[in-house]
């Protein structure tokens, strides 16, 4: 029963970290840059939600409203402001721009709220259930439920639309994709505001799971997210999902069974031995280098 | 040849100047207690930040794991004076070799496997194993856990590191101005040409790989016999993003460019001390205006122009 238990925690935490590797996965296969920004998303869409629940004393369904358009228009302003001047430099320029960014977010925070974390009501108010003698809390049953119909409306949306479309036209060749009359700008704007909706998103839950939030909370998630877009092949939108799936039940196994502060090197080792026999992660393209 | 010998020497001449000036400010108490404390940090930045532009300046490989390479160096290199009992002069030499070698036998160890991948693959693989070698410190007991080691020496002076930083420094410019030099340099331009012309691609990536591994090594024992105490928390992922961004503010592929960006991104902090809960965030908007600045086309442009008048000065002088 415990394994059971166990499983369905590292179901709940690697939705979290799907949710968060979308935003990753998204913005590498359009833009090719890494957003190291992203988890820091996470951490001003839980602030926003603590100061509306508690500051303004909004209902969780309007703070969690709230804190997605927040989180919407920042991922768009920064990229506008930082990134949409480095689209000809080099990845790396971009790379130290995202860093500057997540130093920007984290030290604003820290000004704002101070270092001490603060205690979040939980958004979500769902009793628990009780199957067979395993126990579901109320965040585990929302979080899986949100999850899966976040991830099929994506795919749909993605597959479906004319936007969805456009934006795996412009992650297939940018240049064709302009010559098709595709707006480029435009579809790399809306996918920063998709995955900053995902990450605030995945803030909510996380907090909600989690209970508390400080400035420094959306770092190491977002650096797992971050592996687990690389585990599943960044740049793949189903490969983001398995990947954090996978990773988070892989941590909370291992929590469980093996070490708690050993948890993360293994997620870690698990990664480098994914990339050392698939080198572009579980289904990642494997891109032919011609001279 | 007789034009690289004059160059030589005044290269030489200058660092004994700046040895000998600096070496007066801080024995006689005219630089500032703030300032004399701050000389072998910003020494130990140049070493690492001189070191990881061999691998991403020059190589053109992108690493995140600088960090956990100096803190394997710096906890071999320590363990060894602590548990040992020999003489200074001997025990402390050989730490700082021990730490060298074995942070560059970590390098083969993670070299060989991580350098199949490339770019942004690379850069998470790197990241990844900085973060396991810090869990792995965190969870044995000879390193002392997450308290901490204790009990170091501090027997790093300001000449010790002053030596230490200019023996990197003329290792990897002679390494760079070589033939090995110029073969990893190719590997950045275009790694299909230099494997066409019969370079040994995988060879020259694992030699820069290792050689950074080395100072960093090198520099995480003298930062443990200068502070007296190691956390593994100090070799976190952000200190090996701090050094990435020394190289990248210095400039990528420029070593005079890492040794004056370290010595600003280590000093800096100090004098902003008095707007201490302004520091992060002038430094995160000072790092993302460098970026903009520097790849806004107008500027470059504008820059370009400079340089190219400058030269033509240059070119019409070398002609008369």
């Amino acid at each position: 029963m415990v394994i059971i238990e166990q499983f369905i925690n590292g179901l709940n935490l690697g939705s979290i970290y799907a949710l968060m590797a979308l935003g990753y996965t998204m913005v590498y296969g359009i833009a090719k840059m890494l957003n190291f920004a992203h988890g820091d998303i996470i951490m001003v869409g839980a602030y926003t939600i603590s100061v509306a629940t508690t500051n303004l004393g909004l209902s969780p369904i309007l703070s969690v409203l709230l804190s997605m358009l927040v989180c919407t228009v920042l991922g768009v302003v920064i990229e506008k402001v930082a990134y949409k001047p480095l689209r000809m430099a080099s990845p790396l320029t971009v790379l130290i721009t995202a860093i500057g960014v997540s130093y920007l977010l984290q030290s604003v925070a820290l000004l704002i709220f101070g270092s001490k974390s603060q205690r979040v009501a939980s958004v979500i108010n769902v009793a628990p259930v009780t199957i067979g003698g395993i126990t579901l809390t109320g965040e585990s049953i929302v979080t899986l439920g949100v999850t899966i119909v976040i991830m099929i409306l994506l795919v749909l949306f993605i597959n479906k639309t004319k936007v969805g479309k456009a934006m795996l036209a412009v992650s297939e060749d940018r240049g064709a994709a302009e010559l098709m009359g595709i707006n480029v700008n435009n579809t790399i704007s809306l996918t920063f505001a998709i995955g900053s909706f995902l990450a605030a998103v995945a803030g909510a839950l996380f907090v909600s799971s989690y209970g508390f939030v400080d400035p420094y909370t959306g770092a190491l998630p977002g650096i797992k997210a971050f592996v687990a877009a690389v585990l599943g092949g960044i740049g793949s939108v189903p490969g983001a999902m398995l990947g954090g799936i996978l990773l988070g039940i892989i941590e909370s196994l291992s929590k469980a069974y093996i070490s708690t502060q050993l948890s993360d090197a293994i997620v870690f080792g698990v990664l480098i031995l994914v990339l050392l026999f698939k080198p572009s992660g579980l289904l990642g393209k494997q891109r032919v280098t011609k001279v | 040849m007789k034009k690289i010998k004059t160059k030589t020497i005044i290269w030489l001449i200058i660092a004994v100047v700046i040895y000998a000036v600096l070496f007066y400010l801080d024995a006689t108490g005219k630089l500032s207690r703030q300032f004399s404390r701050l000389l072998i940090p910003v020494g130990i930045n140049i070493m690492l930040a001189v070191s990881l532009n061999l691998t991403v300046g020059f190589l053109g490989e992108l690493t995140l794991g600088h960090a956990g390479f100096m803190s394997v160096g710096a906890y071999s290199g320590c363990m060894f004076t602590v548990f040992m009992d020999l003489p200074v002069y001997i025990e402390f030499p050989l730490a700082l070799l021990i730490g060298g070698l074995v942070a560059a036998i970590f390098g083969v160890i993670i070299g060989v496997p991580a350098l199949r991948l490339k770019g942004d693959y690379l850069a998470i693989v790197t990241l990844a194993f900085g973060e396991i070698i810090k869990s792995v410190i965190i969870n044995m007991d000879i390193t002392g856990g997450s308290a901490g080691l204790k009990g170091i020496e501090k027997t790093t002076n300001f000449t010790v590191m002053f030596v230490a930083v200019l023996v990197t420094i003329i290792v990897i410019a002679n390494l760079i101005n070589s033939r090995h030099g110029r073969a990893i340099c190719a590997i950045r331009d275009n790694v299909i040409a230099a494997e066409a012309v019969g370079i040994n691609v995988v060879y020259y990536k694992l030699l820069a790989f290792v050689v950074a591994a080395f100072f960093a090594g090198v520099a995480g024992v003298l930062y443990g016999h200068n502070l007296g105490i190691l956390k593994p928390a100090t070799f976190d992922f952000n200190k090996s993003i701090e050094i990435l961004v020394i190289v990248v503010l210095g400039g990528m592929g420029s070593i005079t460019g890492s040794v004056v960006a370290a010595i600003i991104i280590t000093v800096l902090p100090e004098v902003l001390r008095g707007l201490d809960d302004y520091r992060m965030l002038i430094y995160a908007v000072v790092l993302i205006a460098m970026m903009l600045i520097n790849s806004n086309p107008r500027i470059s442009a504008f820059r370009k122009r400079i340089e190219s008048k400058f030269n033509l000065k240059k070119n019409m002088k070398e002609a008369e």
